[in-house]
């Protein structure tokens, strides 16, 4: 989708600034936030393709307004209910629905490490053909999905090289829709800063992105 | 799941869009200078009550809760990626394994995990210039520098990085000398990056720990160099 999330490249959103001694979390209710996404992920209901797509639908003006633990309630909010997890009744009135099975077992303080060391890799261990090899020059397609994609448009159509391959990973576009994995071959690809945005550019600057196979093709 | 941007419309009223009242977002968006002390007391309260409904219903346990927060509060930051750095600027063997097969020589230190399942080491030289970004959302290596700041997460940061580089790195004070090569890697698929940056010179008598006091968060995401003395307050 052709969204306001795909900011690379956009001109004009104002300076960075840097906030000092930066704490993790603003407000506790931040960090309930994060927290309540990690511990119901725990449940596999949803994958990360699937989170991403979520916040990535929050509409324009709105998405650009929030905060960042702000567009994360707003997400999760979305995954529990579409999900199966919560009912909109009872999100709006913050009771269960009478009647409903109490859920078990929940993710517990003790497993946190764990669960946290083994994380969630995309990574899949399967016999998938590289069609591309290192230096190879390649072109990023031009496609614009109206669902998830994880191909910017500031690279579609433009011509880059191979710089190495990073092994097999689930496809964002078809997984955020639970429309299957379809792993395959991730690419780390250099585009020269030039191609991307011409002769203003230094001639020696480049922007690497990683890029599944499918938004590539020979050139 | 099919869900539409027309779904979502109809139930970000209730969900997310009474949260339009206090202008608390749009400064961080936008990284304003700013009290963090307007937010919509609404979401508070929605938050509140989103936690007592998953502990209602069994879905989440409480103390797990407090468990995440007090790990990314206080267990998981940039002082783990310091670790890595000194010890590849103090082991040469050890840096050639860092750059070779990043999660394996991360591992040795004891960190690894939840989005940082697979890492990526960019050496920055007197030649390179390496920095860190995220154009589609806020993806950032958490085992080794933690959750992300708000302006590695904000409009301005992830917008101009790919297209200026230098303009941004100036704003942090970093002036990239004509001759060296810039490289922004954008986090775009499942890969984390870690910068490790220049050993800054006169620091040759130091230990592995006064090293990675030297490193800081900034210096790993490549938008500031490591001086040979850090300065009080740094991020």
């Amino acid at each position: 989708m052709n969204g306001v999330h795909d900011m690379g490249g956009m001109q004009d959103m104002g300076p960075v600034r840097e906030e000092k001694n930066e704490p993790v979390f603003h407000h506790p209710w931040e960090g309930r936030v994060f927290a309540m996404y990690i511990a119901t992920g725990a449940w596999r209901k949803w994958n990360i393709d699937a989170a991403r797509y979520m916040r990535e639908l929050i509409p324009p003006a709105e998405y650009l307004r929030m905060s960042y633990y702000e567009k994360w309630y707003a997400g999760l909010v979305e995954l529990l209910e579409k999900r199966g997890l919560l009912t909109r009744a009872e999100i709006d009135s913050g009771k269960p629905a009478p009647g409903s099975n109490k859920a078990t077992p929940p993710l517990t303080a003790e497993q946190v490490p764990t669960a946290r060391h083994r994380g969630a890799s995309t990574s899949r261990d399967v016999p998938v053909a590289a069609r591309f090899q290192a230096g190879q020059p390649v072109r990023a397609r031009v496609i614009n999905p109206t669902g998830h994609t994880r191909l910017p448009r500031y690279a579609r159509g433009k011509l880059g090289a191979v710089h190495l391959d990073h092994g097999v990973f689930v496809f964002p576009d078809t997984n955020a829709l639970f429309h299957g994995e379809n792993p395959q071959h991730v690419y780390s690809v250099r585009f020269a800063a030039r191609e991307l945005w011409g002769d203003a550019a230094k001639p020696q600057d480049a922007v690497y992105v990683d890029l599944w196979e499918d938004y590539l093709e020979p050139a | 799941m099919e869900a539409t941007r027309r779904d979502f419309l109809a139930t970000a009223a209730t969900a997310a869009g009474a949260a339009a009242t206090g202008n608390l977002a749009q400064a961080q968006e936008h990284g304003h200078e700013h009290s963090h002390q307007a937010v919509p007391s609404d979401l508070t309260l929605r938050v509140k009550s989103l936690e007592s409904l998953l502990v209602e219903k069994g879905l989440v346990d409480r103390a797990a809760l407090d468990a995440l927060v007090d790990t990314y509060e206080n267990k998981v930051g940039p002082r783990n990626g310091a670790q890595v750095v000194a010890r590849a600027w103090a082991d040469p063997a050890y840096k050639q394994r860092l750059l070779a097969d990043a999660d394996k020589a991360i591992g040795e230190l004891g960190f690894g995990g939840q989005q940082g399942e697979h890492m990526v080491v960019v050496e920055n030289t007197p030649t390179v210039h390496n920095m860190l970004v995220c154009t589609l959302c806020s993806c950032y290596p958490w085992p080794v520098l933690g959750l992300p700041p708000v302006w590695y997460k904000s409009a301005p940061y992830r917008s101009r990085s790919v297209i200026d580089p230098r303009g941004v790195l100036r704003e942090f004070g970093l002036e990239v000398p004509e001759d060296v090569e810039v490289r922004v890697w954008d986090s775009t698929a499942e890969l984390r990056y870690l910068v490790l940056p220049e050993r800054p010179a006169g620091t040759e008598g130091l230990s592995e720990t006064e090293l990675a006091a030297l490193v800081t968060r900034d210096s790993l995401i490549g938008v500031a160099k490591v001086r040979p003395q850090r300065e009080g307050g740094a991020a």
